[in-house]
């Protein structure tokens, strides 16, 4: 993404000053810019598996809105803490890495249709690498409409 | 998440569909303005390519309880507000402020001219607690009193009487949760918001120090959620005053109840049972003004002062709990109580009111028949949101409602027992009945014109909007 106003690709130029610089011992850091991303798989209400790569520290409803998943009604409140749309499902392995949850989330979580001991609310938890190919599921928000009874008189 | 991304979208949309708009061939409408028809129309628009969806409102103004309901000091929660100004740009989608269905134009009239008409008009009424005294001065319904302090037009002069040390809220969902909390948040915390200017210098001015929050059943059956009790926990320069006892057998009780009651439930009794640590005890010793939760008690009568004429006091029946969670039933016990109190306020629930004799009413439940939204028994007519459920549910609550709602108007346009096919003249049809009524709608365009005026008059005052009281006023900006 790095270009000149001519189109030059910027990039190349950039891995090279910085593998000079490590080679000179100036810069112990290995740094590889062709995969700074994380790939998640999302598993949408239908049973469909849909993967999307974001960026370390993007949040999983950044990752969302950003690659225009289509998921009906998610992320309503903008990522901040007042709404439970954005509740996302995770396995017991992947759930254990994604780090403690506030007390402000959990208040809002608690409010989630299908709540799970592995539920997270995905405008709060942001990719790191160790998340690489994990695994979200977006859950029914709300019972089977033909198995709940009828408004009427 | 940057919701400008959302708007780019939305226009690069507008420049694909614009041109299919006039040819748009199935025509629905939409009755009310608020979350409901919003979410309703959203879902539609996205699910037919080939259907206009337009909305009508009564007031002038769009989005109803998100802008007249939710707490001024819960702005995140009018985030939705973005989402719902996509749809209204939609090419597909046309927004009619200032029409008053069932007043202005007949629910029978629309649904002669468009295929489907989806009533979302919500719940504009209040239960009442059916005891005497309930007329006297000093005694709100809670929907008023949010609405004097959120500017709903119909509430600007309610003029709540503040100069008493006590109030007592009847009911403990999160409705009468923020009104308390309204009530005791410091000045300097509300005057950063969108409340009115006259109901923060109302409240500036306000003498009360205590606040009641009585329900008729026990700790276990409290309908507010655990962010809005969190709040009164939290709230600067007030301390709880909870009746201990009232929290027997509730440690007990918390082994076997779900995580979401149960932190709820674990907050109450730390607030109300267990020793505060020291940082907490001075806190609360400092603080001057104080908020309470009361159990097991329902409204027998509202008891004047000496002039007979202002509330003084309420009686209560103590009830016993027959039954356990959210089943149980309040059951008196014979014994009363009576609680000094100037300013009474009923959260019991809002309530959804006939518009228009056309439309199926079961008066029992305030809800319009149906089934998915489906009206019964009346072919083309359907309902989203408080309407079609009653009035419980946050906003997501609602938007959920609102797309099965959809999804049911959608198989019918599509199945063709709707007769979609043939052609309905949509709001070209409405317009000439307005004009000839005299009835001058408004537009979105207008409404941008009123929210910018709103912004404006905000930022003067470090607010981020000063909402206009008055529907002439606000016909006037639309029009300028």
């Amino acid at each position: 993404r790095l270009k000149t106003s001519s189109g030059t690709n910027l990039v190349p130029c950039v891995k090279l000053c910085w593998k000079i610089l490590e080679l000179r011992g100036r810069c112990p850091v290995r740094f590889d810019m062709s995969d700074n991303k994380v790939t998640v798989h999302f598993v949408n209400r239908d049973g469909e598996k849909i993967t999307a790569k974001g960026s370390p520290g993007d949040s999983l409803l950044d990752l969302v809105i950003n690659e225009d998943l289509d998921f009906d009604g998610f992320g309503a409140c903008e990522g901040t803490l007042a709404c439970s749309t954005c509740h996302l499902v995770f396995s017991e392995e992947v759930y254990e890495k994604l780090g403690p949850v506030t007390d402000e989330e959990m208040d809002m979580l608690d409010l989630a249709y299908g709540l799970t001991d592995t539920s997270r609310l995905g405008c709060q938890v942001c990719l790191t690498r160790a998340l690489e190919g994990m695994e979200a599921r977006v859950p029914e928000s709300v019972a089977d409409i033909r198995q709940t009874q009828d408004s009427s008189s | 998440y940057d919701w400008r991304r959302n708007v780019m979208k939305a226009e690069l949309g507008l420049l694909i569909t614009r041109s299919a708009s006039s040819a748009a061939h199935q025509k629905v409408c939409v009755v009310g303005g608020g979350p409901a028809g919003f979410y309703t129309a959203q879902h539609l628009l996205k699910a037919c390519q080939d259907v206009q969806v337009d909305i009508y409102e009564r007031l002038p103004v769009p989005f109803g309880l998100v802008r007249f309901g939710v707490a001024p000091d819960h702005p995140e929660v009018k985030n939705v507000i973005s989402t719902f100004t996509q749809t209204a740009h939609h090419a597909r989608c046309c927004y009619y402020g200032n029409v008053n269905v069932g007043t202005d134009v007949s629910v029978e009239e629309l649904r002669e001219a468009y295929h489907a008409v989806v009533l979302s008009y919500g719940a504009e009424g209040n239960r009442s607690m059916g005891v005497p005294g309930e007329d006297l001065e000093g005694v709100y319904p809670a929907k008023d009193f949010v609405g004097w302090y959120n500017g709903l037009p119909s509430n600007r002069e309610l003029n709540p009487g503040l100069d008493c040390e006590t109030a007592v809220i009847l009911g403990q969902g999160n409705v009468a949760l923020d009104v308390a909390r309204i009530l005791l948040s410091p000045i300097d915390e509300l005057k950063k918001t969108d409340i009115t200017q006259r109901s923060l210098d109302a409240l500036a001015q306000s003498q009360v120090r205590r606040v009641l929050i009585v329900g008729r059943r026990g700790p276990l059956q409290i309908a507010g959620t655990i962010k809005e009790l969190r709040e009164m926990v939290n709230l600067p320069d007030t301390k709880p005053e909870m009746v201990a006892s009232e929290f027997e057998g509730m440690a007990e009780a918390l082994k076997v109840i779900p995580r979401p009651r149960k932190r709820l439930t674990e907050l109450m009794l730390k607030t109300a049972v267990d020793p505060p640590a020291e940082k907490e005890r001075q806190r609360r010793q400092a603080a001057s003004r104080s908020w309470g939760l009361r159990f097991l008690r329902s409204p027998l009568e509202v008891l004047a002062g000496p002039d007979g004429a202002r509330v003084a006091g309420i009686r209560l029946a103590v009830n016993r709990l027959e039954g356990t969670g959210d089943g149980s039933v309040a059951v008196p016990t014979g014994e009363v109580e009576t609680m000094d109190c100037g300013l009474v306020i009923t959260s019991i629930g809002y309530k959804s009111l006939p518009i228009d004799p056309a439309v199926p009413f079961d008066p029992r439940k305030a809800i319009v028949p149906n089934s998915l939204g489906r009206v019964q028994q009346a072919a083309g007519l359907y309902c989203s949101g408080w309407l079609k459920t009653g009035p419980v549910g946050v906003i997501a609550t609602t938007m959920n409602n609102s797309f099965d709602t959809a999804h049911s108007v959608v198989e019918d346009l599509t199945s063709g027992c709707l007769d979609a096919t043939s052609a309905k003249p949509g709001s070209t049809g409405i317009g000439p009945l307005l004009d000839k009524r005299g009835v001058k709608p408004v537009s979105f365009s207008d409404w941008e014109k009123i929210n910018q005026e709103e912004r404006r008059r905000g930022a003067a005052q470090g607010k981020p909007r000063e909402k206009l009281l008055d529907v002439e006023e606000m016909l006037k900006t639309a029009r300028t």
